[in-house]
């Protein structure tokens, strides 16, 4: 397990390594003078020439990359061209709102979404699993920006119970964490049920029943725990579908995390900002990919080996 | 091949088969009828919607649905019936065009990396990896934030983020076909690697690649309104689906109409493609079986 986890830590720093060059020369692919760009609009002359010389920008392209990488790792990421504030400090503020969306969302995505598919499994080609099933390809193809509108219609305009909108009470959570998680629930109930099925076809499954195992044993023992394994590396998977989702659904709801945050300095060309959030996302999703994999591992001990 | 099938005549050509699985689906069906549909509507939508994309008509604003407008009318007095048949046109052509260029781009590489393995494998694919590697929607909000908002960089932008998933499609089945009987003995004769991809190799990948196409359509589609709909896609006045979401927010529970129709025409949309999609690979999964 050890040598497993060594393995899959070194593999994975090849590519946080790719990812932050390819963000590293996102400022360098934009038409203009890169120090122009991330002084801002208003900026002096003055002003450009200490971002030019803050960034190196007269060295060779491999130091500027290898000056980068070192500040990075020290948090060091400049500062936002609209608010002058350090994007370490914007991020830090939004960081945690975006995170607490992302979990409640994920948290309900995965109870609700694999219930209903174990509940479509069992009871595959009858009306329960017809109607399950309707719900998750609705689910999948409905847009979470217009499911929010009406969430925010009916609940908070005509109803008064929740919040349109902010970041105040628990109640506030209940729509945008719903919102977030509709699609991932989805994506999970059709997985969950199809692993199901297939799990329901082994032999071992058949020699349970045939041995006179009942029912319930056959479901929770023998098929859906080994149905679970593949919904584990799908919740990682769909993790990454919730940070971006969260960057739409943060804009429906008001909620001041980071997804609204990315979307104000697009809107602005606010560079150093989105240049940290786009590498931070990716960090975020590249690291739980890599937890997730090690669950894997600790579930199933025949990936370890290979 | 027909020897063969005059000594078992139960076996039918892979198409055929594909086909006789495919007519069954009924829902399937009904989607690709409902998407002919659209797709006739959009591109009538010069001759057959009933005003202007983006007229005004000052006497009648945020008027609800009747006779004179189907779906009622937005805070300039313009028809949304209207503006959902022009912003079909936008949609439709972002989601068909984004898949065409982001599957060609991913198609060529699945096949050059699986094809020749070793070194190019190698490159291609850790690319690819690091491109999965930005989560969902924000590959193209980076490349939006390149080259700056617009339905053309919408374009360009979904298309980036559709390349990695055909490549990793095409990779696989390329990696299966290529240790085929038939493709070894074109090989075999002497059959050039160009030829031996294009002629022998890409056709068996093409299902796959087609079924995906279907549902990465749907997706697409949605993507480009959920960009609009932050404003990073078509700006107002474009009767992008997404973009009119956006300019409804400010009536929830005043004039519903301006969220309610063009959000019934991104999810009909999406979800056809979907079931489709879906119809297609239950219909080819079947014949693999």
């Amino acid at each position: 397990m050890i040598d497993y986890l060594i393995r899959r830590l070194v593999g994975t720093i090849p590519v946080l390594l790719a990812v932050s060059l390819f963000v590293f020369l996102f400022v360098h692919l934009l038409p203009g003078d890169p120090a122009r760009l991330v002084a801002g609009p208003d900026a002096t002359p003055q002003d450009i020439a200490a971002v030019r010389a803050d960034m190196g920008l007269d060295r060779p392209l491999v130091v500027q990359y290898l000056r980068y990488l070192g500040q990075t790792v020290q948090f060091q990421l400049g500062r936002s061209i609209k608010t002058h504030q350090t994007v370490a400090e914007l991020i830090g503020e939004r960081f945690m709102p975006t995170l607490l969306l992302t979990v409640f969302a994920m948290v309900w995505s995965v109870i609700g979404g694999v219930a209903v598919g174990v509940l479509s499994g069992v009871k595959r080609g009858r009306w329960q699993d017809q109607l399950a099933m309707v719900l998750a390809i609705s689910g999948i193809s409905f847009p979470g920006f217009w499911l929010g509108l009406l969430l925010i219609d009916l609940f908070s305009v005509r109803l008064g119970w929740l919040p349109t909108g902010g970041y105040e009470s628990w109640q506030s959570f209940v729509l945008p964490a719903f919102t977030l998680g509709t699609g991932v629930a989805a994506v999970m109930a059709r997985f969950t049920r199809s692993a199901f099925v297939e799990i329901t076809a082994e032999d071992y499954v058949r020699t349970a029943r045939a041995k006179g195992v009942p029912e319930r044993l056959v479901v929770w023992k023998h098929t859906l725990r080994n149905a679970l394994i593949p919904v584990i590396t799908l919740t990682g998977l769909q993790f990454g579908f919730l940070l971006g989702g969260a960057i739409v659904v943060e804009t429906v709801f008001a909620w001041p995390g980071l997804g609204r945050l990315l979307v104000d300095s697009v809107s602005y060309r606010d560079y150093p900002v989105i240049q940290a959030e786009i590498l931070l996302f990716s960090f975020e999703f590249v690291l739980i990919n890599l937890i997730v994999d090690l669950l894997y591992a600790v579930v199933n001990p025949e990936i370890r080996l290979r | 091949m027909s020897d063969v099938a005059l000594a078992t005549p139960t076996i039918r050509s892979p198409s055929a088969e594909f086909w006789r699985r495919f007519r069954r689906k009924h829902v399937a069906l009904l989607s690709g009828g409902v998407l002919l549909l659209l797709i006739v509507a959009a591109a009538a939508a010069p001759w057959i919607a009933p005003y202007g994309p983006t007229t005004p008509d000052y006497d009648s604003v945020l008027a609800g649905p009747s006779w004179q407008h189907l779906c009622g009318t937005d805070t300039f007095g313009r028809d949304i019936f209207s503006r959902i048949l022009w912003g079909g046109r936008i949609s439709l052509t972002v989601g068909f065009v984004s898949v065409a260029l982001g599957g060609l781009a991913g198609v060529v590489l699945g096949l050059v990396s699986g094809f020749f393995g070793g070194l190019v494998d190698g490159f291609i694919m850790r690319l690819m990896d690091v491109l999965l590697a930005f989560p969902g929607i924000l590959l193209a909000i980076g490349v939006v934030a390149l080259l700056g908002p617009g339905i053309d960089n919408v374009i360009y932008a979904i298309a980036v983020f559709s390349v990695p998933v055909f490549a990793r499609l095409v990779r696989g089945s390329t990696l299966a076909l290529k240790q085929t009987l038939y493709v070894q003995a074109a090989r075999s004769i002497g059959v050039r690697a160009p030829m031996l991809m294009l002629r022998h190799i890409l056709p068996g990948t093409l299902p796959s690649v087609i079924v995906y196409c279907s549902l990465r359509v749907g997706t697409s589609i949605l993507t480009a309104a959920a960009l609009s709909f932050i404003g990073l896609g078509a700006p107002p006045p474009s009767p992008e689906w997404g973009t009119m979401l956006a300019e409804g927010r400010s009536y929830l529970g005043v004039a519903d109409q301006i969220t309610l129709f063009p959000g019934i025409a991104i999810f009909v949309t999406v979800l056809a493609f979907n079931l489709l999609g879906d119809g297609l690979r239950d219909a080819l999964d079947q014949k693999l079986r």
